[in-house]
């Protein structure tokens, strides 16, 4: 409709990560649980527009996305002279906590996908009491490479279209023509190396084999969502990841690949749904048991 | 897909790419001898500008080629497919099952990943002609 305007608002916020000041965008809608989303490698927070626009979970969520500094409208940091970006392990987990704590959400749920599923396994294990509920879309321990990475980064091939191109064999046969160009293009506008510093973390930093069976879903309900089509993470990576954790779990969703809230954000919300309205359903039911427990003493 | 007809898809790949001329713009500074095709019996294909100007899968002495990726009958019948099966849908995917072979100077592929991706897949556009 001519004139429509989207509900969510973007905003900058400074966040202290690793003692300096980071000038971090994000959009946010909606009101009530926090529920932060976390982008693929190489891409950025606009992949979860379809999510952020949704009316129905607007009302229970308050639905933020950010740019991880290097990605989308987050500049590198002031201090950086250049050197080539490698995204780590501590440094992913300290950013997403470290914006959390800037925004001051209270036990936020978290929910990424591909590195963003990596890193949710990442803060199962070491931070779970910080957070309401994780969600890893397209997420394992570890996930053997098919290609190699120093093709996304050098003089003589174009960073934007070997990154769309190599990632778009992960888009499900059936998504949108629409979406799944939407999609690629975030790669096309990545920054030079991004993405290659990226999976830094994915494959050289972040192997969590042997590692995934220390969380504890009691403290933190976690569910893996892989699509059907993700020959990167397959839907066995995820159920051999959630094997070994118990209490996790696992939705294989028909008709999507790696990137399940942009590449055919209807078909994503059949699955996301119900997880939501879990999630939900959880914060009432303490109250619940609480008057119940009130109610047996009187 | 029967081997013949999989080798006629592939003999059609030239005339499928002049009816696309937006995938022949997209590989417009593509100048390459590549071989492509079913592992046990590929096709030597000379690209310039973006279009095929020679496909052959007649066996040539000291043919050379700058990359090559091949598949397996089965790898190429499912990818042709109108909706492939997952993990049968992407050259990439196959390579990663062990379905098809990339070797060679990669740079020409990799530079043009999209299009041949895109020309690899004409067949699918008109996989009906074909019994399956």
């Amino acid at each position: 409709m001519n004139g429509q305007i989207e509900p969510m608002i973007g905003r900058y916020v400074h966040v202290d990560i690793g003692g300096e000041m980071h000038r971090i965008y994000f959009e946010e809608n909606g009101a009530g649980i926090p529920l932060v989303c976390l982008h693929t490698a190489g891409s950025d927070g606009r992949q979860w527009r379809h999510l952020m626009a949704d009316a129905e979970f607007a009302k229970a969520f308050r639905i933020i996305a950010f740019d991880m500094p290097w990605h989308g409208k987050s500049n590198p940091p002031a201090s950086w002279n250049g050197d080539e970006y490698q995204l780590t392990t501590a440094r992913y987990a300290e950013t997403v906590r470290a914006f959390c704590k800037a925004l001051r959400l209270e036990k936020p749920v978290v929910m990424g996908c591909s590195i963003g599923g990596r890193i949710v396994l990442n803060l199962a294990i070491d931070h779970a009491a910080e957070f309401r509920a994780l969600i890893g879309l397209e997420a394992a321990d570890f996930q053997q490479p098919w290609y190699d990475t120093s093709w996304l980064n050098r003089p003589d091939v174009h960073g934007g279209e070997v990154c769309a191109a190599l990632v778009s064999g992960l888009i499900a046969p059936q998504s949108p023509k629409a979406s799944r160009d939407e999609t690629l293009w975030a790669y096309k506008q990545g920054g030079p190396g991004v993405f290659k510093g990226d999976l830094h973390f994915y494959r050289v930093d972040g192997d969590l084999r042997g590692k995934v069976q220390k969380i504890d879903t009691g403290i933190c309900p976690l569910y893996l969502l892989t699509g059907e089509y993700d020959f990167s993470c397959t839907p066995e990576d995820t159920k051999r990841t959630a094997a070994s954790i118990p209490g996790a779990r696992v939705t294989v969703m028909e008709q999507l690949g790696h990137f399940p809230m942009s590449e055919n954000p209807k078909q994503f919300r059949r699955y996301v749904a119900p997880v939501l309205t879990e999630i939900l359903e959880a914060q009432v039911l303490p109250k619940q048991e609480t008057m119940h427990e009130t109610a047996r003493r009187a | 897909m029967m081997h013949d007809a999989l080798m006629e898809m592939f003999a059609s790949i030239p005339d499928w790419l002049e009816a696309a001329p937006e995938l022949v713009s997209r590989g417009r500074f593509l100048d390459c001898d590549c071989r492509l095709g079913l592992i046990e019996k590929p096709f030597f294909a000379s690209i310039r500008g973006g279009r095929i100007v020679e496909m052959t899968a007649r066996p040539t002495l000291m043919r050379s080629w700058r990359f090559s990726y091949c598949a397996t009958a089965s790898a190429w019948s499912e990818y042709w497919k109108p909706m492939p099966r997952p993990g049968w849908h992407d050259l990439l995917a196959l390579t990663k099952r062990g379905e098809a072979v990339l070797e060679g100077d990669l740079h020409p592929f990799m530079a043009h990943l999209q299009y041949f991706k895109d020309l690899l897949a004409l067949p699918r556009l008109h996989q009906s002609k074909v019994a399956a």
